[in-house]
């Protein structure tokens, strides 16, 4: 029997396990993928919102507010990618000024520090690129952005780390409350290699739904007070690092009857990107771009900044925002269904709220419970060495030390194959390209991992023990060879 | 009188080639540029033939596949039976550049050999 | 670390055939830096055959081409450093490199050769809409795969683009036993060489719709299949075109592009037709000492003329080496119009230029019954007919030093002309 269960290990089921870790509890995270942050969690702006959108008294705003504040510190406790860059909301010369100072009211009242409205004049000089149109801009200056791949990832091995359990490629099938305690019935599955994993049936007396796109589904499990999410799928361009300086703040539109804009930003990483579209789809599995979607991001970028270089894109994806029909967050108990924890409906800003959605459900769930303090909580974590950062002195004794810090594999992202087995043999360590793309970036660079990537699957083979059927791209039947020459 | 028009694969210039052909003769061969057209158009009409190059199986070696051709050209309808051929063959490293791999494949009376050096693991 | 006379930046057949020649040229500091495990380069994995007619005379698989390039390097003692990974060259021309034996390590070299190669475009680069799946790959990730590795990445496969690599794949894909089920091109006509289309694709009854792109891609995990639409002349789908392929895997053969990230660390001009550095008749960049030859300076289409360029280039090196350079001396542009999407190099220097310069191009669009005309200020200096000028190949001409004499001379211009 597990104290919790938490279904969903993207960005929040993730912080949401790494402060229950706080705790002595034996909880366990579900996830249906190959591994954590892979549904919404990966495929967003990657901004930390200084929290001025949602409306006062709303948990968007509520947790956006108290999340932007703790992510610097986390950032360094957890060591993942931040970046404090500013924030600009542009007001074109067609478009309301008062909605902008509308903005800035809401923000002061939201509890968002230093926020103000700046002229042409000083846009010009700290955002040469802007459009000309642009009049007038709310300049945020606790906007920032950070990497979400490993903020999440993060959050998932500081909480393994201390003791949460995690099951990935295990779907949820069925929650059911059965007397005092819920029983989850996982789904049976085939791996990439076609053999039949059964599925089982685990007890917990709590379960925490942070699953996304389906929270409605698992929450309709279990409480009559429905919820109905709908996907809402943002498509995105990312541009090729030589013009990741196109712009240096995120420069948002002022959103108007047409909807929200898209939004042109740098990357922690030093990309720029480009995106969302908003497009409300019917299936909670469809993260395809379109022809239509990816181009629309040209005149829908120049809005607000001009010769955005979009020629210079290296990916497109898509993503899903979960849009639940309340238009706000949906966290706590449910009313009907004790020790049902829902952390659904989120959607922008979730990256940003993640960390203090964590806190506020994982202290909720830890008083109801009755649990103790974990007095061997260790909260450090370091991540993935980064040898460009060090001195030259550092890394060459790096290198002496463990030569595999001297071998590039990522040419375009200059990774190691140090890093790479680093991510591969850590806890939750990555089992397909895109696990170890997402926590090293090799494959990431504008060669789209041409280059790297049979090396790559090498090193997973050596390094994870996996045989070349079995490595993916991004986990279940996505394998990358199917045999040997002449014997396909 | 048959004529036909073929692209000379004799070097990458591909010139185009005109044959006309008389009770299964070749008569005359044009719009080649050099003698290899020629000697290409006047097989290709009757016994057309291609290099193969392929991989074959090893053991032992740096890498798991060694590169492979055909030492000349064999007849255009072997090609398949050659790759049938060649996926039963595993060969134990060192190899050299050259080394035969298999002789004469599918009775065609040409050996496959190697195209590289492949040194011991 | 040792000072080098020369280093060069890559040990592919570029790399090698510049590094021959500068020794050839007196040259005896040599240092090669590859970031692969052995010499050759892409070559290793080129293992058709269709290599050397020029240089060799004779028909040679990609790896025997390299393997005598190879020797030639091993005969001269030249040295080189594989698994090695230059991460800049400074305008002074000190290169920083690393491997996992000397860490990283700074090199100071007199003159330095550009010759990294290039890389295909991507899938994100190509902005192809659809799912993400496994089984989209860059053609030469899975000739990698199944020339290097042994390994089949696909059963049932749909190619986008017909340049040779897409081509080569098509073949190889199927004598491996797969099926390629078609060969989608955007551009109205092939970007391979015609004796490609021949024996790789029409040998195998492969169909090669021009005037084609995927419109979307099916699969979550695996693709499951692809769709390709007609384009019009604006190079945009058609709607109601649209034809769905069952498959579970896409290759994209779709342009090569010019690495050049180390080039613009250096300073080096780089010229936006070809993505490569813009040099003069000796094959220098913009920065003094720094030469650059084969991909990495425009897309070759035959690896003989790499060699043949790179050469040029290890003994222009040489040259830069052993007697400096004259600053202030007369410099003639060369301009393609008129159908020539670019020339390399793209200045001479009338005093300085060997007896004759061989000036390489492309065409922009397929010109039949045309002629390529080169003019000093408008004046016709020479003239070559051909009946088909293509985009997928390289054409030539050769500049006589005699003819540039005159100091008044402003521009040379080469463009394609129609011809009756």
């Amino acid at each position: 029997m597990y104290d919790v269960a938490i279904i969903g290990a993207g960005v929040v089921g993730s912080a949401i396990a790494r402060e229950l870790a706080r705790y002595r509890v034996k909880a366990c995270v579900i996830e249906r993928e190959e591994d954590v942050c892979s549904g919404t969690s990966k495929a967003n702006s990657a901004i930390v919102h200084a929290g001025f959108d949602a409306h006062p008294g709303s948990l968007k705003a509520k947790y956006n507010v108290e999340g932007s504040k703790m992510m610097e510190k986390l950032s360094e406790e957890l060591d993942f990618p931040y970046k404090k860059n500013g924030s600009l909301v542009v007001c074109t010369k067609d478009q309301d000024r008062n909605s902008l100072e509308g903005l800035l009211l809401q923000g002061r009242e939201n509890g968002v520090e230093g926020l103000r409205i700046l002229e042409k004049e000083e846009l010009e000089t700290m955002e040469p690129n802007l459009s000309e149109d642009v009049t007038c801009a709310l300049y945020a200056p606790t906007g920032a952005i950070c990497c979400p791949f490993q903020m999440t990832i993060a959050f998932a091995e500081n909480a393994a780390d201390n003791g949460i359990s995690f099951f990935m490629n295990t779907e949820v099938d069925q929650v059911e409350r059965v007397g005092d305690h819920y029983e989850i019935k996982t789904k049976a599955k085939e791996n990439s290699t076609g053999s039949q994993i059964a599925g089982e049936v685990l007890q917990a007396r709590a379960v925490v739904n942070a699953a996304g796109v389906y929270a409605d589904v698992i929450n309709n499990m279990v409480s009559e007070r429905k919820l109905h999410i709908t996907p809402r799928r943002g498509q995105y361009e990312l541009l090729d690092k030589a013009v990741g300086d196109h712009v240096s703040h995120t420069v948002f539109q002022l959103p108007t009857k047409m909807g929200k804009g898209v939004l042109v930003t740098p990357t922690v990483h030093g990309n720029l990107l480009v995106g969302p579209t908003a497009e409300d789809v019917d299936d909670k599995e469809g993260t395809n771009t379109t022809g239509e979607g990816l181009e629309s991001l040209g005149a829908m970028s120049a809005r607000s900044v001009r010769n955005v270089p979009l020629r210079q894109v290296i990916t497109s994806f898509a993503g899903l925002r979960a849009h639940e029909d309340g238009n706000d967050f949906v966290i706590g108990e449910a009313e009907d269904a004790k020790n049902f924890y829902n952390a659904a409906g989120i959607e922008s800003p979730g990256l940003s709220s993640a960390p203090a959605i964590g806190v506020a459900l994982a202290t909720e769930i830890g008083e109801k419970l009755g649990l103790e303090k974990n007095p061997s909580f260790e909260g450090k974590r370091k991540g993935i060495l980064n040898p460009s950062a060090l001195s030259l002195e550092e890394r060459n004794a790096l290198i002496r030390k463990q030569p595999a810090y001297g071998q590039i594999i990522c040419r375009c992202e200059n990774v190691t194959e140090g890093e790479i087995v680093d991510a591969i043999t850590r806890t939750l360590g990555a089992r397909s390209l895109d696990g170890v793309k997402r926590r090293t970036r090799a494959g990431m660079g504008r060669c789209q991992a041409g280059f790297c990537s049979p090396r790559v699957m090498e090193l997973l083979e050596k390094h994870a023990g996996l045989s070349p059927y079995e490595v993916t791209k991004n986990g279940g039947k996505g394998v990358l060879v199917y045999g040997q020459n002449k014997e396909i | 009188m048959e004529e036909r028009q073929l692209t000379c694969i004799g070097c990458p210039m591909g010139c185009q080639v005109t044959v006309t052909i008389d009770q299964g003769e070749v008569k005359t061969v044009t719009g080649n540029t050099c003698k290899r057209g020629e000697i290409y158009a006047r097989k290709e009409v009757v016994d057309p033939t291609r290099i193969v190059t392929s991989t074959v199986r090893v053991t032992g070696g740096t890498e798991p596949v060694v590169s492979c051709k055909t030492a000349s050209d064999i007849p255009k309808g072997k090609i398949f039976d050659c790759c049938r051929e060649l996926a039963k063959v595993e060969v134990a490293a060192p190899i050299k550049i050259g080394d035969v791999l298999l002789e004469n494949v599918c009775g065609t009376g040409v050996d496959i050999v190697a195209t590289r050096d492949l040194p011991v693991a | 670390m040792k000072h080098y006379d020369l280093v060069i930046v890559g040990g592919g057949p570029a790399g090698l055939a510049a590094a021959v020649a500068a020794r050839d040229n007196g040259i005896d500091d040599i240092l090669i830096l590859e970031r692969d495990n052995k010499l050759g380069g892409i070559l290793n994995q080129c293992i058709h055959n269709g290599f050397g007619l020029h240089t060799f005379k004779e028909e040679l698989t990609g790896p025997e081409y390299a393997s005598r390039f190879i020797q030639q390097v091993l005969e001269r003692g030249i040295d080189y450093k594989m698994n090695t990974m230059v991460m800049d060259i400074s305008p002074e021309k000190v290169v920083t490199a690393m491997n996992a034996t000397d860490g990283m390590f700074t090199i100071p070299a007199k003159a330095v050769i550009l010759a990294m190669g290039c890389r295909e475009r991507s899938r994100g680069a190509l902005n192809i809409p659809g799912y993400r799946p496994a089984g989209i790959f860059s053609a030469g990730t899975a000739q990698r795969l199944v020339n290097m590795e042994g390994q089949m990445p696909g059963k049932k496969v749909v190619i986008l683009g017909s340049g040779d690599i897409g081509l080569i794949m098509a073949r190889r894909m199927t004598l491996e036993g797969a099926k390629v089920e078609v060969v989608a091109e955007l551009m109205p006509y092939s970007g391979g060489l015609k004796r490609n289309i021949v024996q790789c694709l029409q040998d195998f009854d492969i169909p090669l719709k021009l005037s084609h792109t995927v419109v979307n891609i099916e699969g979550k995990e695996r693709v499951e299949a692809v769709t390709i639409a007609k384009v019009g002349p604006d190079r945009r789908p058609i709607p109601g075109t649209e034809e769905r392929y069952e498959c579970d895997t896409l290759l994209l053969s779709c342009g090569l592009i010019p690495e050049n990230e180390l080039s613009k660390g250096s300073g080096v001009t780089l010229n936006p037709v070809t993505s490569g550095p813009v040099v003069n008749d000796a094959l220098e960049t913009s920065v003094e000492g720094i030469f650059a030859c084969g991909n990495v300076l425009h897309v070759h289409d035959l690896v003989d003329f790499v060699s043949q360029e790179a050469a040029n280039a290890g003994a222009y090196a040489a040259r830069y080496i052993r007697q400096g350079e004259k600053t202030d001396v007369r410099t003639v542009p060369v301009r393609g119009i008129d159908g020539v999407r670019y020339t390399v190099p793209s200045t001479i220097r009338p005093e300085e230029m060997q007896d004759t310069v061989t000036v390489r191009f492309r065409v922009g669009d397929v010109y039949r019954d045309s002629a390529v005309v080169t003019c000093i200020d408008g004046r016709e200096i020479s003239r070559r007919r051909k009946k088909v000028f293509a985009p997928g190949e390289m054409e030539q001409v050769i500049l006589k030093k005699e003819d540039l004499a005159d100091a008044k001379i402003g521009e040379i211009t080469i463009r394609i002309e129609k011809e009756a």
